[in-house]
């Protein structure tokens, strides 16, 4: 159904009526903007969450560059964008679904995921709620509302949409937050689950970090628009387009977007405007593709240093501890990556479950085959996986597994 | 006991799914208030509210991304695509997302609770886009259950499984037989079992498998050939994955001659995967090739449908070529 004058010469409409503007309280000096009113955050929410934008920084460094030693296979960081991720996560309520796509470790700090849940995710040993299936940073956790990443782009949209109906029938008041780059936007799911978000009245908010790159491709070629906030208009949905560096302003949009998405059961749509500072993965390389002055230009607008700008302002926070935080975040780092490097593999009868509910009489029947063939080979196979048997573990281990 | 066709037994096992448990839900393209295309929803948004049966708009990934979303979140969505051939917009959410979402997260999350419904199958003068059977597709991809019934008394013992089963699954269901399947289907709530076939009839000369629409063809390729002196077994695969090898290859112990049928096309279709399972186990017992009796590896004709469809006849000359090898 459409409800518009008629007109009788034709007109054509291009877009370029709609102007979203954008967003910001916090200017780069650690200064409010004139007139701008910074949302309510006492001194221990503010430091919370500057914490887990440091602790999220510290955790992409170390991490890549031991990837570099060879120590872990793949890593991808978040690095420029921690305002964007932690902003949003504080501003909703902790048992809010989280479906993000794969560069939100900050959303899990903020929530109290530790290092060694980390590290046991990223080295895929018996610990790993994961049981060790998926590339590093593929993390989830139930206890904290996140739900386990999944390589394919945008699928995570429609099924957000799908999760927020049903926390609308169960009717708690909960909300669910879905994150997604601005390329992945170009997918068909994306449009798919804005719409039906709409149509079936969701409380859901899409957030999509619009960081400027698709790997190597630039937004300018992801799409001729102004950005993503637009494609709102066409569902009929509420936007805000945010500046994602800016932690006050991204704290206190989604602040707002939860009100909606939860009081009204309407979806809303965030689009936070950053800048993927380091590669897209450990497997890339920027220089190929962009230039070290477009960099440098985005490094002065580093959202950290803005927070702790503002907290200096407030007396919030010094040099001294700032110097303390980095030393004991580094140290706990090395300290976690070492503990879970030591860890056996899953055992090899995790090959086999969770598949389905019930382990199926052929699955069965498949890795007794293997494993006779594993006996018959020994020195071919990892030693992880020669642990054969549940009870016989490659390592000596006997910690508490698992979160369930 | 009364009587019903397909349609109505599937709507009789919505409407007790939908009446014990509130977290159950049925969606699709039309599915609202006009009841689906083929009426399969009747009646229920009137009786249970357009909260848990409605219309979607009209996108496939979306449905099935919906729906895996509700069952990931503890409800128990049952989403209804169209036609099976329209599936495939929705391939990335069943496959990739659907199948993995128990294993990739070390069984922290689940959308066990999902059922997808999809009518499929020739012989409605559907042409290339209304008569697909795509069950090959999704019978490769672990962590899916395929179901397919025959009739409507299986129709609402597979489907109320289907529904309560811990795992996702695809329900196809013979279009054909939709209104031309009639038979006693009780009031009351009954399951029947995922993964296990059953033997619709005992013989001893040669088995016959197969599943959904085509079992019909079976008993009246079997008619025929019973008339000629042969004994026919037939085996309902029922479930296409998990598969009942289990059953078929005793049946092929005493027989010594398999002939599998489907609609899909032959190469690389469901028939290719049970010939293969059975010859490893029943080498030795084997008195003839195994056959398999299919549709042509083209797209699925219009004008040419009975020509291309494997027919009674097509069956019975299977079974005597077999039998006299």
């Amino acid at each position: 159904m459409t409800t518009t004058a008629d007109i009788h010469e034709p007109t054509f409409l291009a877009g370029d009526e709609f102007s979203i503007p954008t967003f910001r309280l916090l200017k780069q000096d650690g200064t409010l903007y004139e007139g701008a009113k910074a949302p309510e955050l006492d001194k221990d929410q503010a430091l919370a969450i500057y914490h887990a934008m440091v602790a999220t920084r510290v955790l992409d460094e170390r991490m890549l560059a031991a990837q570099r030693q060879g120590r872990l296979s793949f890593y991808m960081q978040c690095t420029g964008e921690e305002a964007a991720v932690v902003g949003a996560t504080a501003a909703l309520d902790d048992a809010d679904m989280i479906m993000a796509q794969y560069r939100e470790q900050g959303a899990l700090i903020y929530r109290g995921f530790t290092f060694d849940e980390f590290m046991n995710q990223l080295f895929g040993n018996e610990l790993d709620y994961g049981k060790g299936r998926q590339m590093p940073i593929h993390y989830g956790s139930r206890k904290l509302h996140y739900m386990t990443i999944s390589s394919p782009l945008a699928t995570q949209i429609p099924q957000a949409t799908g999760y927020a109906y049903g926390q609308k029938l169960a009717g708690d008041g909960q909300c669910t937050a879905v994150f997604f780059g601005e390329g992945a936007a170009s997918e068909g799911d994306f449009h798919a689950a804005l719409n039906m978000a709409a149509v079936h009245e969701a409380p859901v908010i899409f957030f999509c970090r619009n960081n400027g790159y698709a790997i190597s491709t630039p937004s300018i070629e992801q799409f001729a628009a102004d950005g993503v906030a637009p494609r709102a208009f066409g569902y009929r949905m509420h936007v805000i387009r945010v500046d994602g560096n800016d932690i006050l302003a991204v704290y206190s949009a989604t602040q707002e977007a939860r009100r909606i998405a939860v009081e009204h059961n309407q979806p809303v749509l965030i689009e936070a405007m950053s800048y993927r500072l380091a590669a897209h993965s450990s497997s890339d390389d920027p220089s190929g593709y962009r230039s070290k002055k477009e960099e440098e230009a985005w490094r002065e607008k580093d959202p950290i240093l803005r927070m702790q700008r503002w907290l200096d302002d407030l007396g919030w926070w010094s040099d001294d501890e700032e110097k303390a935080l980095q030393e004991s975040l580094r140290r706990e780092v090395l300290e976690t990556m070492k503990r879970a490097e030591k860890r056996p593999p899953p055992p090899l009868d995790s090959l086999i479950t969770d598949v389905y509910a019930d382990v199926t009489p052929e699955l069965q029947r498949q890795l007794d085959a293997l494993k006779r063939h594993i006996r018959q080979y020994p020195e071919a196979y990892p030693k992880g996986a020669r642990a054969l048997d549940s009870d016989v573990r490659a390592g000596d281990d006997t910690a508490a597994k698992g979160e369930k | 006991m009364p009587t019903m066709n397909m349609l109505q037994a599937i709507n009789n096992a919505l409407d007790i799914a939908m009446g014990e448990d509130e977290k159950v839900l049925c969606f699709g393209e039309d599915v609202g208030s006009f009841g689906g295309v083929f009426r399969a929803t009747s009646h229920l948004q009137e009786k249970y509210g357009r909260a848990r049966c409605f219309n979607t708009p009209l996108v496939e990934q979306g449905i099935i991304g919906f729906a895996n979303g509700l069952a990931a979140q503890g409800s128990v969505p049952v989403a209804e695509i169209q036609f099976a051939d329209y599936i495939f917009p929705a391939f990335d959410q069943i496959v990739n997302e659907t199948a993995k979402f128990r294993y990739r997260s070390g069984d922290l999350f689940n959308v066990g609770g999902l059922t997808i419904r999809a009518p499929y199958g020739g012989g409605i003068s559907g042409g290339l886009y209304h008569s697909q059977s795509p069950e090959a597709y999704f019978a490769h991809t672990p962590g899916l259950k395929v179901v397919v019934p025959r009739d409507p008394y299986q129709a609402k013992g597979l489907l109320l499984a289907a529904i309560r089963d811990p795992d996702p699954v695809i329900f196809f269901e013979p279009k054909r037989l939709y209104r031309a399947a009639v038979g006693e289907v009780p009031e009351e709530d009954y399951q029947l079992p995922i993964g296990e076939a059953e033997v619709t009839k005992e013989g001893t000369d040669v088995t016959l498998v197969g599943w959904g629409a085509q079992m019909e063809v079976i008993d009246r390729a079997v008619e025929l050939a019973e008339k000629d002196g042969i004994s026919c077994e037939v085996i309902d695969l029922r479930s296409l994955l998990p598969w009942d090898v289990d059953t078929v290859a005793e049946s092929v112990f005493k027989t010594g001659r398999l002939v599998i049928t489907h609609e899909a096309p032959r190469t690389g279709g469901f028939a290719g995967e049970i010939a293969a399972a059975v010859q490893e186990r029943c080498f030795l017992y084997l008195e003839s090739p195994i056959a398999r009796v299919t549709g042509l590896d083209t797209p699925f004709p219009l004008t040419l449908e009975k020509e291309y469809l494997p027919d009674h006849l097509k069956i019975v000359e299977a079974i005597r070529e077999s039998v006299n090898f």
